[in-house]
């Protein structure tokens, strides 16, 4: 029993000096905004936008307005509600979070403080906001569904003989499968084919892609996370079977798939950034509704194309970046 | 304090799974690995009862579920014969799609504007919010606690128990293990989706990645509490486990406290934490023993 008070009181007495030590830090400089920034695990896209907020924000000169802090719950959705109460507890002025999991922390765990999130696919279906045109709470964002069917209009015109599209995605990712749903709905209502492997992680992804070879003229993958983080595979599957895969990120392509109009990370981050900068200079949260990416990134991977036996056309090429060689 | 009181609360909610854990880990002595699955069933059950505007109902809903999961696995191991463990991981790969269907289809769920067991209670004390959620965390936890604790000390308890400590002594005494082995594995499985179920409930939403890794967590906070309390009866085992749970979530509450490092390295300076708190007793042991060689030496020397 001893050995039990003596640990509490430690733990307590520490918690205690350690916040005690930001609060003190905090008064001198109390001009200083501090924006928390969240993301659920360390992953390509996401880092990346993490990496553009911060970065345009001093940009703008904001440096010595506001002070960053940045945390990660290393893929451990259950440590979110701890790191946001970590944020109210040390009182910061704006919460950040990207990506679903982390709005929705964020949501339940404050209604004063103002939360911009970023990269979330669906916010009303996620019961963050009730709609794009209002905002009634404290949190707004910037969302980043992709254009679904810009991008099996560019597969027609790339690949036109493709008519059955194999659609591998991640059934636990929200942001995948309502990508996959409004994709499944154009597919049916122009007449394309197509066939499902769903995933569970990046394990299964080999054997998923691979059950589709044969039955199938390409790939199509929304903005999903966790193929993203194992494109190398999926590449490997879809290369060696000579059949093109269409992604809905820029990452994606960047890793080998072989074109998107989909979501420049890059720009969704300078977007919530702008927001973010916005908010800090006196604007409310009420006067920013939430946004749709504004600028899609519009790419085709050469050395790809090169691979697969596909010429692009000139005029594709003037319009779309293009990546390899 | 928010991030002490919230730390406090989460650990009351994982405590109840964590009581799950130690059923079936220490009691029954039986490395049951459906958690991972039972912990996300809960909270799809609670997200879609919750949403139909039956936060009570859906409690009880998901310790039914819960409890139907771990007879899966009880089934499967005393029926079927399957190994025990993986008899648990294919329960828990089962549930992965049970739960997607519960939760139509979707990985994601959110709670947001229904009523919740924790906004009811927000809305009674209005001022004092957060010591309300506290206070209900933890009369549902004792409540859990006395439950189990009553359980353990009737005839059938203590056949399980008996199940646990020596499965031929208990077979040769005409006791049916395996309807025991099914029981205590459906009231651990309930008890960890009880938890699921309240955790859903706090956070808003239901996610079916989240139960990935609740084992881990689950058996960490049983041997942290029996680090502290030591290996004693039952009920002491049961209070230990609960309060290993909180002990975990403070833990990782001062790991996250700790900005000197860089964002990535917060499941390192969590473990660290983990292992400065359980090595106490035996740095304190090896102290006292060179303590007492020592001792001895200079009595030789003295002879």
């Amino acid at each position: 029993m001893k050995k039990l008070v003596a640990l509490l009181l430690v733990l307590i007495l520490g918690l205690g000096t350690l916040s005690g030590c930001s609060k003190k830090s905090e008064t001198p400089q109390k001009k200083s905004f501090k924006i928390g920034i969240v993301q659920p695990m360390d992953h390509p896209s996401l880092n990346q936008i993490r990496e553009t907020i911060i970065s345009e924000l001093k940009a703008q000169g904001m440096g010595d307005k506001v002070e960053i802090i940045t945390k990660n719950a290393n893929g451990d959705m259950n440590l979110l509600p701890s790191i946001m109460q970590e944020f109210v507890n040390s009182n910061v002025d704006m919460i950040v979070p990207i990506a679903t999991p982390a709005a929705q922390a964020a949501r339940a765990s404050t209604k004063t403080i103002p939360i911009v999130f970023s990269a979330v696919s669906n916010p009303v279906e996620a019961g963050l906001v009730t709609s794009f045109e209002e905002t009634t709470g404290n949190i707004t964002g910037v969302s980043n569904s992709i254009p679904i069917e810009d991008i099996f209009k560019l597969a027609a015109t790339i690949t036109p003989k493709a008519k059955t599209f194999g659609l591998v995605y991640n059934s636990s990712e929200i942001n995948s499968t309502s990508g996959i749903k409004k994709a499944k709905s154009y597919c049916d209502q122009n007449g394309i084919k197509y066939k499902e492997a769903a995933i569970t992680g990046t394990a299964d992804l080999q054997q998923a892609a691979s059950s589709l070879v044969g039955q199938i003229d390409a790939f199509f993958t929304p903005n999903d996370n966790t193929v993203a983080s194992a494109m190398a595979t999926y590449v490997k599957v879809a290369t060696d079977a000579k059949l093109p895969i269409y992604a809905g990120a820029d990452s994606m392509v960047k890793d080998g798939a072989l074109a998107t109009v989909g979501i420049d990370y890059t720009k969704l981050g300078k977007q919530t950034a702008a927001m973010v900068a916005r908010i800090v200079n006196g604007q409310t949260i009420k006067e920013n509704h939430v946004e749709q990416v504004a600028e899609y990134a519009n790419m085709i991977n050469i050395s790809t194309a090169d691979k697969l036996g596909i010429t692009i056309s000139d005029e594709l090429k003037q319009k779309f970046v293009i990546l390899g060689k | 304090m928010t991030l002490l009181i919230g730390s406090i609360q989460l650990g009351l909610l994982y405590a109840i799974m964590a009581l799950g854990i130690y059923i079936t880990f220490r009691i029954l002595n039986l490395p049951d690995l459906t958690v991972d699955g039972s912990f996300s069933l809960g909270m799809a059950c609670a997200a879609v009862a919750t949403i139909c505007g039956h936060p009570f109902l859906a409690l009880f809903i998901a310790v039914a579920a819960g409890a139907v999961a771990g007879l899966a696995t009880g089934l499967l191991h005393t029926k079927l014969s399957i190994h025990p463990i993986l008899a648990g991981i294919l329960v828990m790969t089962g549930l992965y799609t049970v739960n997607l269907a519960i939760m139509g289809g979707k990985g994601n769920l959110s709670v947001v504007g229904s009523k919740t067991i924790f906004s009811m209670i927000e809305s009674m004390f209005t001022a004092q919010g957060e010591m309300g959620k506290t206070l209900l965390a933890l009369s549902i936890c004792i409540i859990i606690i006395v439950i189990l604790a009553i359980a353990f000390k009737t005839r059938f308890g203590l056949a399980i128990r008996a199940t646990g400590d020596n499965e031929d002594m208990v077979r040769s005494s005409s006791i049916n293990a395996s309807v025991s082995k099914c029981i205590a594995l459906s009231t651990g499985n309930a008890c960890v989706a009880l938890s699921g179920a309240l955790i859903c409930q706090y956070q808003m939403f239901s996610d079916v990645g989240s139960g990935s890794g609740m084992v881990i967590i689950g058996l960490a906070s049983v041997i942290i509490g029996e680090t502290v309390f030591g290996r004693r009866s039952v009920t002491i085992g049961l209070i230990s486990a609960a309060f290993g749970s909180i002990l975990y979530r403070i833990i990782l509450a001062f790991a996250l406290k700790i900005d000197m490092f860089p964002a990535y390295a917060l499941k390192l300076i969590s473990a660290v934490i983990v292992i400065i708190a359980l090595s106490g007793p035996s740095i304190k042991a090896i102290i006292r023993q060179n303590k007492i060689r020592r001792e001895v030496q200079t009595v030789k020397k003295a002879q």
